[in-house]
């Protein structure tokens, strides 16, 4: 008897009196809590970084003497004379870099989205896989796929390519390692996944019967492609886009380990300002620069593309 | 046991809802649910009734007002503490446990040991043993459906609510669902309180139908009294498709009122008419479309003595099946809509035939003529 | 003709697998040169087979020292950022509070921002308060960045989830800290999942903001950087090749666990 009791439900809880008192608003300052923390580490290690380049920016001084705030902003017009030729260099190759995402990236994307079928999770894996790889491993390992004697190119001195992309100023002599297009392909392949994960996610929301639809108006399937699948992957092109041009403008680990000092980007310049020459204040000035230029880039960008919605 | 047991019985007085923006969703309103009855609140999208079924459940504070179950006052206690449950729309059933553990839920968070059998019983009442260890998205919509009364009725609550709980599910399973929701209500005997937009189901299961609109409740009733006697233009047209007339008030006689429209003479119930009555006044007179006789015209001679009667042009015919809707042109008013069951047909009733409308005055109600005529009716709701 | 009608309607896969190609072909490259045995300091070209490296991975002074450090890193970052990230994605779709946009900005902006200038205020701010570089300033850098990609993944997850669910659970006898436990979370588990592996994939492989704060402390991938100048031992590729092949199992394991669930319970 005694378990059939137990089975047995007890009638639900009752109130009490005391719990009848209108409540205080409870939870009206839980959003406040919950963000407190991670904001305040947002702030200290972001924000305030920030404030602190603005300021070491116009200091003046020396390692030993101590710098001063002076309001010295011609510190910027020296840095940015010294240095505009990295300045072009890393916006020039990260476009051609993004350029290469894309053009590499969608057929992939496309690929998964729509024509790979069973292969779809492993593709999947595939490229997301490489991420768990060190990236710096994976470009030095350019360097044993460009090396100067190596198959590829070979092939592409054979065909012709390299007279091409000397002519173009791409590539010197038999070389691709140390040139430019050795920089922009290391470029392109670390940042691809950036330009496939979110193209894949827009492409893959679109409803297949839309282009059995554009068929069915007499659409050819480039026509189709061109007027329905690739607007509709906008919002992917737009962020893939961004996540490929902003790191990669700023990267300097390509440029380093397979370019020469013909190369060198703004983020080397940076990085050889702060960790070596010590010029706090040189360096401050061009990271600066960079952040005010990329975010200028980036909102013009997303103004004409007509999506703000990408986070 | 002589004292009648009340504690399921559902009070909210003069409670209201005013959202921060300033829209008010439910305005004061009082309303008694009796120990085990099937109460509906019926009403279209936006006319407070699911605002109102939250504030009982407790997933809603009241702005003003008291909610009472039984003699326990529950208004500021939250929804864990209420012995109330939810079958939620579109079901609410936790995708991440399986069905045991979906409907042990309940249990288990009052500190319940042993909930197999218990469990068990409830997933067989609603015939779903067998599913016992699938995840939700493995049943079809009706299952789920069941799943969910099942996850609420196991705890016993002396109060089930129900937010369209039907809404979901195809039209031949709606159906069946109603049967089966009425059946375990009269199996367990627990009040149940049901929002409804589908005046036919509340009318199909409901004991009390609560017609509410704009934050109001228009009509409460048993679905005959709502249906045979609406109150306002409101009810008229959201339960079922009514005809208005604008009448003029000629005199009273006795019991009935006399009116005029179009030149004829409309007879209608004093008991019936919820507008004031003076000689001269206007009055929306209404009629149920399946109450009218039609007659073609040529035969206007046989019909009974003591009816109301107005003559009109078919409009429009479609046959249905059971019955013939037609569309009348009449002088008083355009579009009178007249069901006629498929007994004997009259082959010369085809549009474009004239044809005399006739009706019992006893089926005649009268409304107040201020209101507005189209209140309730779907193009009212398109628009 | 046949032959270029049958390219024409694969054009797609064709140049969608060459670009899969492109992507694995470091991979390989990585995987081949690690049997390698290499004459002089780096392994670049190829010599001969050999299992050398492989019977002794650590055999490379320092490399699985800075290894352990990375890792150490890693499982830190990922538990602060999935923490703090996860409860202001929390805040953000459940309640609503003054400078909304604000805060949002604030999580979206250190996505926007290259690298290097994170790295460089950061570094700024560390010399003005005098703070000694190493273990602790690395894993505050990158508790910072991986903040927001929580931030992005759980917030998304959140956002999809039916709050009807939470009113079910209070509805059911459940208080508010266990409907957190028992249903919020649960549900809210694959995206804070994402946001966890994304953070350590992210903090584990992450050179430039690590090589501005780490002082003199070498995490794996500063040990490999280094290595590129001063010769590179095949172990590094043994790593490189075993990470690949960790990641690719776990991946396909899951997969075949995810199947075999929803296969036992159809």
């Amino acid at each position: 008897m005694s378990t059939l009791t137990e089975t047995e439900a007890p009638p639900p809880l009752s109130p009490t009196t005391e719990e009848t008192k209108p409540p205080r608003r409870r939870g009206r300052f839980t959003p406040y809590w919950l963000l407190l923390p991670g904001l305040l580490w947002l702030v200290v290690f972001f924000a305030l970084p920030m404030i602190y380049q603005a300021s070491t920016s116009v200091q003046q001084g020396s390692l030993e003497g101590g710098y001063k705030v002076t309001w010295h902003f011609a510190t910027y017009w020296d840095a940015f004379g010294q240095y505009w030729p990295q300045f072009l260099r890393s916006v020039l190759y990260a476009a051609a870099a993004t350029v290469g995402c894309l053009l590499l990236g969608y057929p992939l994307a496309y690929l998964i989205a729509f024509r790979a079928g069973r292969w779809r999770n492993l593709i999947m894996i595939l490229v997301i896989a490489p991420f768990f790889t060190s990236f710096l491993i994976r470009t030095l390992a350019w360097k044993t796929i460009l090396a100067d004697n190596g198959p590829v190119v070979h092939t592409l001195h054979s065909l012709h390519i390299l007279d091409l992309t000397n002519w173009l100023g791409w590539t010197a002599g038999d070389r691709v390692l140390a040139t430019p297009l050795a920089v922009v392909c290391g470029l392109t392949y670390n940042f691809l996944p950036f330009m496939i994960l979110p193209l894949y996610t827009s492409l893959e929301r679109i409803d297949g019967r839309l282009h059995e639809a554009a068929g069915d108006l007499y659409a050819k399937p480039w026509t189709t492609f061109r007027k329905v699948t690739f607007p509709l992957s906008m919002p992917g092109v737009v962020s893939g886009t961004l996540l490929t041009f902003i790191p990669a403008a700023g990267d300097y680990v390509n440029s380093e380990l397979l370019g020469s000092t013909d190369t060198r980007m703004i983020g080397n310049v940076i990085q050889t300002q702060f960790l070596r020459i010590l010029d706090y204040p040189t360096a401050a000035a061009l990271s600066f620069i960079l952040m005010a230029a990329i975010l200028a880039m980036v909102t013009i960008y997303i103004r004409r593309a007509g999506t703000e919605d990408l986070v | 046991m002589t004292t009648p047991d009340n504690s399921g019985d559902v009070r909210l007085s003069g409670i209201s809802k005013t959202y921060d923006n300033g829209f008010t969703a439910v305005h004061p309103l009082d309303l008694t649910v009796p120990q085990g009855s099937f109460f509906a609140l019926l009403g279209a999208s936006g006319c407070g009734k699911t605002t109102t079924l939250r504030m009982i459940a407790g997933l809603e504070e009241p702005t003003t007002g008291a909610v009472h179950l039984g003699d326990q006052e529950v208004t500021h206690l939250p929804p864990y503490k209420r012995p109330v449950n939810t079958v939620f729309q579109s079901y609410a059933l936790f995708p991440h446990l399986d069905i045991f553990e979906n409907v042990a839920f309940g249990l288990r968070r009052r500190g319940i040991k042993s909930v197999k059998k218990q469990v068990e019983d409830m997933l067989d009442l609603v015939q779903l043993g067998e599913q016992a260890r699938k995840k939700p998205h493995q049943l079809s919509g009706g299952q789920q459906q069941r799943v969910a009364v099942a996850r609420a009725l196991i705890n016993h609550p002396k109060v089930l609510l129900l937010d369209e709980p039907l809404g979901a599910l195809d039209l031949k399973l709606r159906r069946q669902m109603q049967l089966e929701l009425k059946r375990i209500q009269t199996e367990v005997g627990i009040t149940f309180v049901h929002v409804t937009h589908d005046q036919e189901e509340a009318m199909t299961m409901a004991d009390t139908v609560a017609v509410m609109n704009a934050g109001r409740v228009e009509q409460l009733g048993s679905p005959t009294d709502l249906y045979e006697n609406p109150n306002t233009t409101f009810v008229a047209n959201f339960l079922g498709t009514s005809n208005l007339i604008e009448a003029e008030v000629d005199t009273t006689n006795g019991d009935d009122i006399v009116l005029e429209a179009g030149g004829g003479k409309l007879v209608l119930p004093k008991a019936r008419c919820s507008a004031p009555t003076k000689a001269g006044g206007k009055v929306l007179v209404g009629i149920r479309p399946e109450k009218i006789s039609l007659t073609h015209a040529d035969d206007a001679d046989r019909i009974p003595e003591g009816r109301n009667r107005l003559t009109g042009r078919i409009a429009d015919a479609s046959f249905i099946g059971v019955s013939t809707q037609y569309v009348i042109d009449s002088p008083v008013c355009d579009e009178l809509a007249v069901y006629v069951q498929n007994v004997e047909r009259d082959g010369r009733l085809v549009p474009g035939a004239d044809v005399v409308l006739h009706w019992s005055p006893a089926h005649t109600f009268g409304l107040d003529a201020d209101q507005d005529i189209d209140a309730g009716t779907e193009e009212e709701a398109a628009a | 003709m046949p032959l270029v009608n049958w390219l024409k309607r694969r054009l797609v896969v064709i140049a969608g697998l060459l670009t899969l190609a492109y992507l694995l072909l470091p991979n390989v490259v990585v995987t081949v040169f690690s049997f390698n045995k290499p004459k002089g300091r780096f392994n670049y070209a190829w010599q001969q087979f050999s299992l050398d490296a492989w019977k002794q991975p650590c055999g490379v002074a320092d490399m699985c020292g800075s290894l352990s450090i990375s890792l150490q890193i890693a499982v830190w970052a990922t538990i602060g950022a999935t923490v703090l990230g996860t409860m202001i994605a929390f805040a953000l779709v459940r309640y609503r509070f003054r400078a909304r946009g604000a805060v949002n900005s604030l999580i979206f902006l250190p996505m926007a921002m290259p690298e290097v200038v994170m790295a460089a205020s950061l570094l700024t701010l560390f010399l003005n308060m005098g703070a000694q570089l190493g273990f602790y300033t690395i894993l505050i850098a990158h508790i910072m960045f991986c903040l927001s990609f929580v931030v992005t993944a759980v917030k998304a997850r959140v956002m999809s989830m039916d709050p009807r669910l939470e009113e079910a659970a209070r509805d059911l006898y459940a208080g508010p800290l266990q409907t957190f436990l028992r249903v919020t979370l649960p549900i809210a588990a694959p995206g804070i999942a994402a946001g966890a592996l994304l953070s350590f994939a992210l903090s584990f492989d992450d050179f430039i903001i690590t090589n501005f704060n780490a002082g003199s402390t070498v995490t794996f991938p500063m040990f490999v950087w280094g290595s590129a100048q001063r010769g590179t031992p095949v172990q590094i590729n043994v790593i490189g090749t075993a990470m690949f092949l960790v990641a690719v199992l776990i991946t396909l394991f899951s997969m075949v666990v995810t199947n075999r669930r929803t296969k036992h319970n159809a």
